[in-house]
């Protein structure tokens, strides 16, 4: 068998596609909540770098890894209440304001880190989690290792999507979010507060947003840098209208991309080196334009997204 | 205190202006920095790292500015110049003519600058990343450690200046083990750890036992699989015990003297100082882990290193991108 296809049947390879996925399904997962909810949160790259710096800052300072990801979780629902207070009470421009929370967010850690660890040339490094295995299951072939070795947050960031998929579609809280979603005047008219709905989804969407940021410190890596989020909160919005704003969907989407990304990582040294290595970074992104393409033809997005709702106003 | 509104906004905007004053020192040269990004990035710590060291040794005064984007960079140059840097040092890879043009326009003020290019005028000076020399001696060692004699690299983009390390490191290798196998991997970004990774991490899973890694994360991936892995630029020793058994340094400290010396002597000038990159001037050099490797491969180093210093042997330069 060829080299390229042997790739596709190692355990290790679909381990890594799963562990790529990882930070992208918290991120999805978030900006799915906000959207669903009719926000779109363009604050993800922001929140995501502020939750990588909190939650490994957190570590080093002494908290355990824990407890870094949950104060991550709360510096994300910070910034995505300021984002909510400014888009959904008082009806902003949700891409303007996306934006400025991810300046702000992204400038704020950078100031911030310069304060905590001055004149640093390496970052230090913590304990990071490690991967864990899980007896009996993890033996299990190919979907042994993929699965069941891997660290505690990709254990977490699948839980995720099986919780919010359950609430989102078979509790009421869940209806409640697809309403305002869909159609705030509805809602409203049921009793429900639609800012306030709105607001608290943009709060645990940016919270799951920075616990993503967060893997890349204390999982995928042991040291935080400025720019090591490097574009995966934009691919997450991407994931989303990929998703036709589906949980389940979220998970295949991300996964796709983490299997694109370790594919051509592998492919680069077992094929010809007539291939520019450029072709290979590009597949992922290609492939996901070209799926993008294809799903979202039978796209149906929150009918009220990006629409203020404002009480007593006509729809 | 109350604080206007009128008050409020003119000490914000003030007071980044006095910041930016350049505090006086004692030192005869005044030299600024210019980053495009944070000063922990492998390459540009180097530089921060050696001024702040010329600073403490009072050769020179340094101030910096980081994380400057490219399309900022000629302002801030003109900036520093402005406030009488007398030399300006940075990284012109991304603004090669607009730096130029700065330059031209400053000629009382010494330009030295990181660049493809050579140089230019009456003032603009460039320096290359010459650590291959090293990088080879990394090579000979990793010829002894490795069972597998299967050896990965990562690297961040093909340009010259990272080919030659990786072309230097597989030379080293073969002064042992002529029948070596080399994969090679580029993650098309300077700076993305968990990437570089996966890369080093997709070289283990295809057979490598030593890791070349040019990009930080590389050694995270042999630490993980419990294999050995090689550093470049800076000193990865005390971050990977035991996984990371040699490092190529490269030491900026040499560069900055000489042209802190020029401009002290009245003498701007447009020189290439790459040269002080070298190894017989102390610009590079192999720091490796005694105990994770063997007395004889040690002795075969240090009399190839030996050679390289005195000038006997001299370590090929290969620019091309590594197959």
């Amino acid at each position: 068998m060829s080299e390229p296809l042997e790739i596709l049947l190692t355990a290790s390879f679909w381990a890594a596609a799963v562990r790529i996925a990882t930070p992208l399904v918290f991120g999805t997962l978030g900006e799915l909540v906000c959207e669903r909810a009719g926000v779109l949160n363009l604050g993800i790259e922001g929140i995501m770098t502020a939750g990588a710096m909190v939650g490994w800052t957190s570590v080093y300072m002494g908290a355990d890894l824990w407890t870094g990801v949950l104060l991550a979780a709360t510096c994300g629902a910070v910034f995505g209440a300021l984002h909510a207070l400014l888009t959904v009470p008082l009806g902003l421009s949700q891409h303007v304001v996306g934006l400025g929370v991810t300046l702000l967010a992204s400038s704020l850690t950078y100031f911030s880190y310069r304060l905590l660890l001055p004149g640093a040339s390496t970052p230090p490094t913590i304990e990071a989690f490690q991967p864990m295995s899980v007896p009996g299951l993890s033996e299990l072939p190919l979907v042994g290792e993929a699965l069941f070795s891997q660290t505690p947050m990709t254990w977490l960031a699948l839980a995720l999507i099986l919780v919010a998929a359950y609430v989102l579609n078979r509790t009421p809280m869940g209806l409640a979010l697809r309403m305002v979603g869909e159609n705030p005047q509805a809602a409203e008219a049921q009793g429900i507060s639609v800012n306030a709905v709105r607001m608290t989804a943009v709060i645990v969407g940016s919270a799951l947003m920075a616990i993503g940021g967060a893997f890349l410190t204390l999982a995928a890596f042991n040291s935080f840098f400025f720019t090591m989020v490097q574009g995966r909160g934009w691919v997450c919005i991407a994931l989303v209208v990929f998703a036709s704003w589906r949980p389940g969907k979220a998970l295949f989407g991300a996964l796709l991309y983490g299997l694109f990304d370790a594919y051509q990582v592998r492919l680069q040294h077992a094929v010809a080196k007539e291939i520019p290595y450029q072709l290979f970074l590009m597949t992922p992104y290609l492939l996901s334009i070209l799926a993008l393409i294809l799903m979202s033809r039978r796209a149906t997005y929150p009918q009220a997204l990006m629409k203020p709702y404002r009480r007593g106003e006509r729809g | 205190m109350a604080v206007s509104r009128r008050s409020f906004l003119l000490t914000t905007s003030i007071a980044p202006l006095a910041l930016h004053v350049p505090t006086a020192h004692a030192a005869p040269v005044k030299v600024a920095g210019i980053h495009t990004v944070p000063v922990e990035n492998a390459w540009n710590s180097r530089l921060h790292t050696a001024m702040r060291e010329a600073d403490a040794a009072g050769t020179i005064g340094y101030s910096f500015s980081e994380s400057v984007a490219n399309t900022d960079y000629p302002r801030a140059m003109r900036q520093y110049a402005d406030e009488g840097a007398q030399l300006i040092v940075g990284e012109s890879y991304g603004v090669e003519r607009d730096a130029r043009q700065v330059a031209r326009d400053y000629p009382d003020t010494a330009f030295l600058m990181g660049s493809s290019g050579g140089p230019d005028g009456s003032n603009f000076s460039v320096f290359g990343t010459w650590n291959h020399e090293a990088a080879y001696l990394t090579g000979i060692l990793a010829g002894f450690v490795s069972k597998a004699n299967v050896y990965g690299a990562v690297g961040g983009y093909p340009i010259p200046e990272v080919n030659r390390l990786i072309h230097a490191f597989r030379d080293g290798g073969r002064e042992t083990r002529p029948d070596a196998k080399f994969l090679v991997g580029f993650i098309g970004t300077w700076f993305d750890p968990p990437k570089a990774k996966e890369a080093g991490l997709a070289q283990i899973d295809a057979g490598a036992d030593v890791l070349f890694g040019e990009r930080i994360g590389t050694a995270d991936a042999a630490r993980e699989r419990g294999i050995l892995s090689v550093g470049s630029l800076i000193d990865y020793l005390p971050r990977y015990p035991g996984t990371v058994f040699a490092n190529a340094m490269w030491y900026f400290r040499p560069i900055v003297d000489a042209a802190a010396a020029d401009v002290a002597a009245g003498n701007i000038q447009a020189r290439d100082y790459s040269e002080f990159s070298f190894m017989k001037h102390g610009g590079n050099d192999i720091v490796f882990d005694e105990g994770l490797v063997t007395g004889e491969a040690v002795a075969l180093m240090e009399e190839k290193r030996a050679a390289i210093k005195d000038g006997s042997l001299e370590v090929a330069i290969t620019d091309t991108e590594p197959t």
